[in-house]
């Protein structure tokens, strides 16, 4: 398993996509991160599970807050829109971009500070609304680009490169997200590609938020021995919730559930994904299982890998609001103005 | 205060005091408890008059509290036309024991008290006209529901002002029937109420002891009654928002509340499916942010707040601003600073936004003054921000936002709306790239694509980071320079497109007036008395938006002292027209300010003037 992915390996040109796009089509600038950023193999299965699963790029939106994790949007889809806001403050833009025009795909990327501290009340507010997007959580437990304090999502007893001792409980983002109502919620390893491109392009079939926390070490403040956040920690203490495998829409299922060893759950866009059962026996489309084994795992001091929960009854923010099939933002004046009848109509009222 | 006193001042003064008549000239302020429901009653009051063709305003002075705290409405009828608040009371409702003395006071001599008799109110005053109504008692005669009494007394009261006041009672019906439409059982209770508070006081007193009268003109025919949120709320929707995202906050929560109530009418498709998404927000910052999301991405979209609401705003303004993306912000203003006087009004955040957020910012703001402005501008507000590509405010207040103004109706928008320069695929076909920040056309303003065009070339790359003429991260002194220069040039290439002044120069005069806002109303009433009274021509600058156009300087060329008259306690707005001024004009700059949290009058404006006029010859 290379941990220092920085570039996807170079398409050849008849190595085409469903759209005939190549893999080169997905990636953006030259990262600035630093060498072995867990981030930049982030980007990688990033720019892997878009090409693969066909998505066209002028389709897709890719927001971000502040920090490193948030600078990443730049470093794949060159050819899609892209938005680095303000610190914490990515969901609402994600927000208002989906209420503008909801036949974009966003996908966010955010760090563990930008959705945990600052973030904290948007992202909350976000999942409760149930707004359709990827959010991704590149979560390496540290602020990188002031150098190295902790975040809210570092882990208590977890040593700083400083050698201080961190003091305080961290957040969970996944069972945060369970609790809050939000429908998909998995938790990856910058570590582990195949698990994440899996995710990856679940999530692109899932409609609703979709939080992906990928534990992202932070090769120069949060990688050394003491850190509950560092690739050996992660390797040692990864706790695989099922092996997972994706078969999308456009390809045609085998179906080999005799076993009974394997699971599938359909996803909103025909899309499948297969959960091969590990000794756990776990059921993702159980809320309660879900907050248990999450409960259960951190008391263990274990890191669990996954799809921790997935519902796809329940509706999107947008399908909430009854907006008309369009996008809002390109709709005629004849369409969005009323007419000078209705004026006069108002104004007879006011009278 | 001056201490000569004009012939006609002395006239219409002696005529109140010697028991009238004084027609179509007075007002009434009804004094209540929050929550006890008087809202509706007052509306009725108001409107009775209205339709009476009488010119009318009305004013609520409420506390920031649901129930239980003291309330006054005033109504102000102007045979003249003049619809600013009036300090002096002529009619006192006094319905509430806790200002009741107070209220009396604080009265004139020779005015006029209708109160609950049980009040006692004529023990404090030997020099007024009282008129005791057991208005609780007759409450039971309607109903034994002792809550719905309360409300009902309201409508007696009606009953009692209108019988005194000579309204003519198939409007004050007619009024009534208006603010109860479709509850036939609430009409019927009402009317009621309002009969027997009439019948009470035609038998009771004699209403020729009451100077003030209502006679019927015809100076409000074809006019509405409308609040200033409301009339914004139709400006956004004949605009075309599609996104509108807030988050609640006195004065301005009863923009988008409105706002949706007339969406849910008029902008829901044949499917039934919406053609506008209005979203209530976490936060203002969230609101801000989702606006600018939604600008982003092309809606025309919206955010409605005050004062705090702003400050909460900042980081996400100045990135609307640096990265250049439209999107209209209302302030309705209220008194400050922190929370301030929530329920007050106040001209008080024009600083916060003509340079909203850190770094070298500087907005368009449009200054409505009437409920036709707020439609207007809000209306405008949409086509500029896109043609600009930035945020837009629109400043207003709790005065104009939150109380019922008299005006013609509004008039629909007939122009295309103005997109700003937004790149199609086709466009970029034909142009095969385009560069997000350069400035092509020489006017500051660059070309923008929106998420979703499918061209290979469209996509670009926004962040509130230093950034070139390509979009791309850029820390080079030139790039970041340049790019600063533009938006600076953006700027001065809005003063000639956005809403100028208008200007009344008046013959000979040395002196001016410069206002905006609300101030408007007691500017133009002071401009009357002064001519009136003093025989004192003053001209009069109106100013509508910021930034501030040609004409400012040329109005200050012209005149010897120019009197900014703005409703806080610095002078905000004197300070950003003494920056923009050059030296020896901007020594021509005087200030009136009234920060009371009360709406400005004209008579503190005249007598302001006079003083300062006086002083300054001394």
């Amino acid at each position: 398993m290379s941990l220092t992915t920085q570039q996807p390996p170079a398409a050849a040109p008849k190595n085409v996509n469903r759209l005939g796009l190549t893999m080169a089509d997905y990636k953006g600038a030259e990262s600035t991160l630093c060498a072995g950023c867990g981030h930049d193999a982030i980007t990688s299965q990033i720019i892997k599970a878009f090409y693969e699963y066909g998505v066209e790029p002028h389709r897709v939106a890719k927001l971000s807050g502040i920090g490193c994790s948030s600078k990443t949007p730049a470093y794949f889809l060159s050819k899609s829109h892209g938005f680095n806001g303000v610190h914490g403050r990515m969901p609402a833009i994600a927000t208002g971009v989906m209420l503008a025009n909801k036949s974009l795909i966003s996908i966010g990327v955010s760090g563990d500070g930008d959705t945990a501290s600052i973030g904290m009340g948007q992202f909350v507010h976000l999942l409760r609304r149930n707004v359709p997007m990827i959010y991704i959580i590149e979560n390496n437990g540290v602020y990188g680009l002031t150098k190295g304090q902790f975040s809210a999502t570092a882990d208590l007893g977890s040593k700083a490169k400083s050698g201080v001792m961190n003091d305080l409980p961290a957040i969970d983002v996944c069972t945060m997200a369970i609790e809050l109502g939000c429908n998909f919620v998995a938790r990856s390893f910058a570590g582990d590609p195949k698990q994440m491109v899996a995710l990856l392009k679940a999530a692109l079939g899932h409609r609703g938020t979709a939080v992906f926390d990928v534990i992202s070490p932070c090769v120069t403040f949060n990688n050394h021995e003491g850190s509950t956040k560092s690739y050996k920690y992660a390797k040692d203490h990864e706790e695989l919730l099922h092996e997972i495998s994706f078969v999308p829409f456009f390809e045609q299922i085998t179906v080999d559930y005799s076993d009974g060893e394997t699971s599938d759950v359909e996803l909103h866009d025909g899309s499948h994904i297969r959960l091969r059962k590990t000794d756990k026996g776990y059921d993702p489309t159980n809320k309660g299982e879900a907050l248990d084994t999450l409960r259960k795992c951190q008391e263990l001091n274990e890191f669990l890998t996954g799809l921790i929960y997935i519902n796809e009854m329940k509706p999107d923010f947008l399908t909430l609001l009854n907006m008309t099939d369009e996008p809002l933002a390109t709709l005629p004046q004849e369409r969005v103005q009323p007419k000078e009848d209705d004026l006069r109509e108002i104004m007879a009222e006011l009278m | 205060m001056p201490n000569q006193s004009p012939q006609v001042l002395v006239a219409e003064e002696e005529q109140r005091l010697n028991g009238g008549p004084v027609i179509n000239d007075f007002s009434i302020q009804v004094a209540t408890v929050n929550g006890s429901g008087s809202q509706s009653s007052n509306t009725v009051l108001m409107r009775s008059i209205f339709q009476m063709g009488i010119p009318v305003s009305g004013k609520n002075l409420f506390p920031s509290n649901i129930a239980g705290l003291p309330t006054w409405f005033t109504i102000r009828a102007n045979r003249d036309g003049w619809i600013a608040r009036r300090k002096e009371i002529d009619f006192l409702v006094a319905m509430n024991p806790e200002t009741a003395r107070e209220d009396v006071m604080n009265l004139d001599p020779n005015r006029v008290v209708v109160y609950e008799e049980t009040l006692k109110l004529d023990q404090y005053r030997r020099d007024l006209a009282f008129f005791p109504v057991p208005f609780a008692k007759l409450a039971t005669e309607i109903t034994p529901d002792s809550r719905l009494r309360k409300l009902l007394a309201n409508m007696i009261y009606v009953g009692v002002v209108s019988e005194l006041l000579e309204i003519d009672p198939a409007e004050t019906e007619t009024a009534l029937t208006k603010q109860f439409k479709g509850k036939a059982k609430a009409v019927a209770l009402n009317k009621t109420a309002l009969d027997i508070g009439s019948k009470f006081a035609k038998q009771t007193f004699d209403r020729t002891v009451v100077p003030y009268k209502c006679q019927r003109m015809n100076a409000t025919k074809g006019k509405i009654i409308i609040d200033g949120n409301s009339a914004a709320a139709l400006g956004c929707m004949f605009a075309g928002v599609t996104v509108a995202t807030w988050y609640p906050i006195t004065p301005s929560s009863s923009l988008c509340e409105t706002l949706a109530d007339y969406m849910k009418e008029y902008r829901i498709e044949k499917d039934g499916k919406a053609n506008f998404a209005i979203v209530q927000a976490e936060d203002e910052l969230a609101a801000v942010g989702m606006a600018i999301g939604a600008g982003w991405a092309g809606a025309r979209s919206m955010t409605s707040t005050a004062g705090p609401g702003i400050s909460l705003m900042q980081e996400f303004i100045g990135l609307g601003y640096y990265a250049e993306i439209p999107t209209v912000i209302f302030d309705i203003t209220r008194v400050g600073p922190s929370t301030g006087l929530p329920t007050r009004t106040q001209q008080s955040d024009i600083l916060s936004l003509a340079y909203a957020s850190h770094g070298d910012t500087k907005h368009i703001v449009l200054v409505p003054a009437s409920v036709e402005e707020c439609f207007q501008m809000a209306y405008d507000a949409f086509d500029l921000a896109e043609r600009f590509q930035t945020p837009v405010f629109v400043m207003s207040d709790l005065d104009l936002g939150m109380n019922n103004w008299m005006a013609d109706p509004f008039k629909y928008p007939k122009e295309k709306f103005d997109r700003g320069k937004v790149l199609s695929a086709d466009d970029l076909k034909r142009l095969g790239s385009f560069r997000r920040y350069a400035d092509v056309d020489g006017d500051g303003i660059p070309y923008r694509t929106l998420p979703g065009t499918n061209h290979p070339a469209a996509s670009y790359f926004t962040r509130g980071s230093g950034h070139n003429e390509n979009a791309a991260y850029s820390e080079r002194p030139d790039d970041y320079k340049r790019n600063m220069e533009r938006l600076n040039k953006k700027y001065e290439t809005a003063r000639q497109h956005v809403p100028p002044p208008e200007i009344q120069y008046a013959t000979g005069a040395k002196i001016g007036f410069l206002g905006f806002g609300t101030s408007h109303w007691a500017i133009i009433e002071s401009l009357d008395q002064l001519q009136r009274e003093y025989d004192t021509s003053v001209s009069y600058y109106r100013l509508r938006a910021v930034p501030f156009t040609k004409h400012l300087a040329e109005f200050f060329e012209r005149h010897d002292r120019v009197y900014v008259v703005e409703q806080n306690r610095d002078g905000q707005m004197g300070m950003l027209i003494k920056l923009e001024l050059p030296a020896e004009l901007a020594r021509k700059l005087r200030s009136i300010r009234h920060y009371s949290g009360i709406p400005i009058d004209a008579r503190f404006v005249t007598d302001a003037l006079l003083a300062a006029e006086k002083g300054g010859q001394n």
